[in-house]
């Protein structure tokens, strides 16, 4: 069968989804940032959610989220995301809220913000990229740096007695009243993109049906951070951000408790 | 039994040869241009064992910018 006959609009399986914009996105060759973006914009519309989707960018290497997603954006002050997030939701309850944010805009600087926004239930969607680096500001350590991993701030490599412990955050807001989902997820695969798909729908579901706050971790990779190539990151990331970062549900109220998998 | 015949196409401009779908592909069919460069500068992929592909999504599926587009025809 010859390239022409295959290569038209009938027998197409996969194509760039509509509401992400034209523009080539700053992002590193090989970012994390540019699958998850894919896959927002890919839920939005799945959803029929382009009207009704405001996102609430960050501070960070995703500053510029509102470029390429093409739905309602605002941007917050550092790590003030899901404060923001809260107040839009509240005005227009009507409205699909997400935040899209970093580790080191979240866990950081955004801990006390995100922890109450969880804890009161605000029907809104966090979703978090962990590469566990400051990936914009040059590579600097960031609450969820693994032990050991060198950045410009721990050139000899994380030390927990001088640093402290690599945070979870998903299992910390895990324990809180207010959210109804928890996930953590990666996208190095296409099984794990697949997989982080069917929770990011889940996820703006929920907030749809007003079931409370979903939270969605993401661990990514930072090649230019991690000073690796592409491949080499994710295989890296595999390999040592999974044994502290298990991938997988951590909480669905949706499945009674006791019962889980 | 059927045959699946697969197809690609990479939006060349767009491509930042990160080598994720070079890696994702599991017929081999991608690499990287050796020598060739987009305007930025970049080694995009392109399809250069094209016969062998299945269109199974896989390389658009970790592709950070968007730039492949798949076709399949299920031959019975």
């Amino acid at each position: 069968m010859k390239r022409e006959d295959i290569i038209k609009p009938e027998n197409k399986v996969y194509s760039r989804p509509r509401l992400l914009d034209k523009n080539i996105m700053h992002y590193c060759p090989g970012c994390s940032h540019g699958v998850v973006h894919k896959l927002v914009a890919e839920v939005i519309e799945e959803l029929g959610l382009e009207d009704s989707a405001i996102g609430i960018a960050p501070v960070g290497c995703a500053v510029f989220a509102y470029n390429y997603i093409d739905c309602d954006w605002i941007e917050a002050a550092h790590g003030r995301a899901p404060a923001l997030a809260t107040a839009v939701n509240r005005l227009y309850p009507s409205k699909v809220v997400f935040t899209y944010q970093g580790d080191g805009d979240l866990a950081a600087i955004g801990s006390a913000e995100t922890i109450h926004a969880c804890t009161r239930g605000e029907n809104i969607v966090i979703i978090m990229i962990n590469n566990g680096i400051y990936g914009m500001t040059g590579g600097q350590m960031s609450p969820c740096t693994l032990e050991g991993a060198k950045t410009a701030t721990t050139p000899y490599g994380r030390r927990a007695d001088l640093n402290g412990f690599p945070l979870r955050v998903s299992n910390v807001v895990s324990l809180l009243d207010g959210t109804c989902y928890v996930t953590r997820q990666a996208v190095h695969t296409p099984a794990a993109v697949r997989k982080a798909k069917a929770a990011l729908k889940k996820a703006f579901t929920n907030a749809r049906d007003k079931k409370g706050t979903s939270f969605v971790e993401i661990v990514a990779t930072c090649s230019s951070g991690w000073k690796m190539t592409p491949d080499k990151s994710n295989k890296w990331m595999a390999e040592n951000m999974f044994a502290h970062y298990p991938l997988g549900d951590i909480k669905d109220t949706a499945i009674p408790a006791g019962t889980a998998q | 039994m059927a045959k699946i015949h697969g197809a690609v196409t990479i939006e060349q401009e767009r491509c930042k040869g990160c080598d994720l779908c070079v890696v994702a592909c599991p017929c081999d069919v991608l690499a990287l241009q050796p020598k060739e460069v987009n305007d930025r500068g970049y080694h995009f992929a392109y399809p250069q064992n094209a016969e062998a592909c299945i269109g199974c999504a896989a390389c658009a599926l970790v592709c950070p910018d968007a730039c492949i587009e798949v076709y399949k025809v299920v031959e019975r």
